[in-house]
């Protein structure tokens, strides 16, 4: 697979560590009054599909930067590439 | 029909003319007590011991393509009980104890070959944590043996001892370990569920499940809707796609493995070798090929194909080992798509919806666990309570913490 690093430009996904679905950039509130529910689906469940999946990688053998792709899971087919910092901040987080 | 050398013999002066299909092509009936879904290894197993081990015969088992099409079809054949932990290893061993006994139970021949397995030590530290292993392996009531370098230089001269970077220190054999055919394994089970009343219904996919205030009543299948008093899915592989038809995550993510055959080869490995210091496996089929793989590719996937890199690195740790692999050409390639779970151990559980069961979560151990998976889910699916060696095989551990994570990489399913 060739992932197309939004600053990089096209770089073998050798280079990359796939950490897997992107769901886990959203940390459940710790303080919430179900926060153990919350933190074991955050945790372990992922919902894993055929088909368009957002998912997390890091650039470990390059600019270490996170990455978020959407990739097809049943052709490998990569759709998009975001740094991370983009979509946490357009999900309205400060960093 | 019992096979026999008597059976063969005279077929042989008889023309063959006497043999029958293995199994029926029956077409569902619009009710059983217990649906299977998944006519795989395990699915097959659990029917096979739902019915001659705890009396059940209204059964079907619901397949989507042809029976043994999945994971069964397409491992390394490899069948050991070289685990650590309690949640694992008595049920492991329980798995090796009815692998033994396969062949006379199904009157089927899976090819089990006690051919051995060996891990490969390279460090001190390494020897200390298999030494605990095989500790843990005799109090299962298995059997392992402590090999240092001078015993493997003579039963094993090929094995690269002096490699620089990974020299060989010993290994940890279990010589109950080897190999087994992966097909006939399914298709001993399916002939000996078949003769005890058990549907197998091929081409026949499951599109949806009844589910009623909290109780699943059957499926919906591409052959109508079937019910059933319980619905048992056991699909390894497909788990996320199949599980989210009820509504269900779960802790499991879909994961390519690579595997490969060489060009067939003389006689040269007399069992199964591990390396230890990277991650590769290789045995001998008894067609010559060596059979050998590694790493999964480590992103979430549902094509049976991996990708380059891996291929490099499952060479390079096979080169590591046994360098003369490197003249042998490879004949050829595949995938298979594993359910890796968040521990690396599988799950064989109810799940919250009344009638409804999970088998799955195997990642790429499943066929070594395929007896002791279908006997412990039958019992499940019978008494409605876990058999004790797979009671900690839970869908709720994670919330409890009780989690069985063999290799310590915590919640990460592609380090497993």
């Amino acid at each position: 697979m060739i992932i197309d690093h939004p600053i990089l430009g096209p770089r073998d996904a050798a280079e990359f560590v796939c950490l897997g679905d992107a769901c886990m950039m959203d940390r459940p509130d710790w303080q919430a009054d179900d926060a153990l529910d919350q933190f074991v689906e955050y945790g372990y469940l992922r919902d894993n599909p055929a088909g368009e999946h957002q998912e997390l990688w890091y650039h470990e053998q390059g600019d270490r930067s996170w990455l978020v792709l959407t990739r097809n899971t049943l052709t490998h087919e990569i759709s998009k590439v975001e740094l991370a910092r983009d979509v946490a901040r357009a999900r309205g987080r400060d960093k | 029909m019992r096979y026999s050398a008597f059976k063969i013999l005279k077929e042989g002066l008889t023309g063959n003319k006497g043999w029958k299909p293995v199994w029926r092509e029956p077409d569902p009936k619009p009710e059983y007590d217990i649906i299977i879904v998944g006519a795989g290894g395990h699915g097959l197993a659990t029917a096979y011991y739902l019915a001659k081990e705890f009396g059940m015969r209204n059964i079907a088992v619901l397949e989507k393509g042809w029976l043994g099409s999945g994971n069964i079809g397409r491992n390394t054949t490899i069948i050991r009980s070289n685990y650590l932990l309690p949640g694992n290893q008595p049920f492991y061993e329980m798995s090796m104890k009815l692998w033994e006994n396969l062949e006379q139970d199904t009157n089927y021949n899976s090819m089990v070959s006690q051919r051995s397995i060996l891990n490969l030590i390279h460090t001190d530290a390494q020897r200390d944590a298999f030494v605990r292993r095989g500790n843990a392996m005799f109090l299962s009531g298995a059997d392992a043996e402590l090999a240092d370098a001078e015993q493997l230089r003579a039963e094993l001269p090929f094995l690269d001892f002096d490699n620089a970077r990974f020299p060989i220190k010993g290994g940890l054999y279990q010589r109950r370990g080897g190999t087994a055919r992966h097909d006939a394994v399914a298709w001993g089970y399916a002939r000996g569920a078949d003769m005890r009343g058990v549907d197998i219904i091929q081409n026949c996919e499951v599109t949806g499940f009844d589910i009623q205030g909290g109780v699943c009543r059957g499926v919906e299948t591409t052959r109508g809707a079937i019910r059933a008093r319980k619905v048992a899915v056991c699909v390894a592989g497909s788990s996320g796609r199949v599980m989210a038809k009820a509504g269900m995550r779960l802790p499991i993510e879909s994961h390519v493995l690579q595997a490969f055959v060489s060009e067939g080869l003389k006689p040269v490995l007399p069992g199964v070798i591990t390396f230890g210091a990277g991650h590769f496996y290789v045995s001998q089929s008894d067609k010559g090929g060596l059979v050998f793989g590694g790493d999964i590719d480590g992103y979430n996937t549902y094509a049976q194909r991996g990708n380059l890199p891996v291929v490099e690195d499952v060479a390079e740790g096979g080169m590591a080992i046994m360098p003369m692999i490197g003249r042998a050409r490879l004949l050829r390639s595949w995938g298979g798509i594993m359910d890796m779970s968040m521990d690396g151990t599988p799950f064989i559980d109810k799940t919250h919806i009344g009638g409804l069961y999970f088998n799955g979560g195997w990642c790429y151990g499943g066929f070594k666990a395929t007896p002791a998976s279908g006997y412990c889910y039958a019992h499940l699916l019978a008494k409605d309570e876990p058999h004790p060696n797979a009671a900690q095989m839970r869908l709720d551990r994670f919330k409890t913490g009780n989690v069985i994570d063999e290799k310590g990489q915590g919640n990460q399913p592609n380090l497993h």
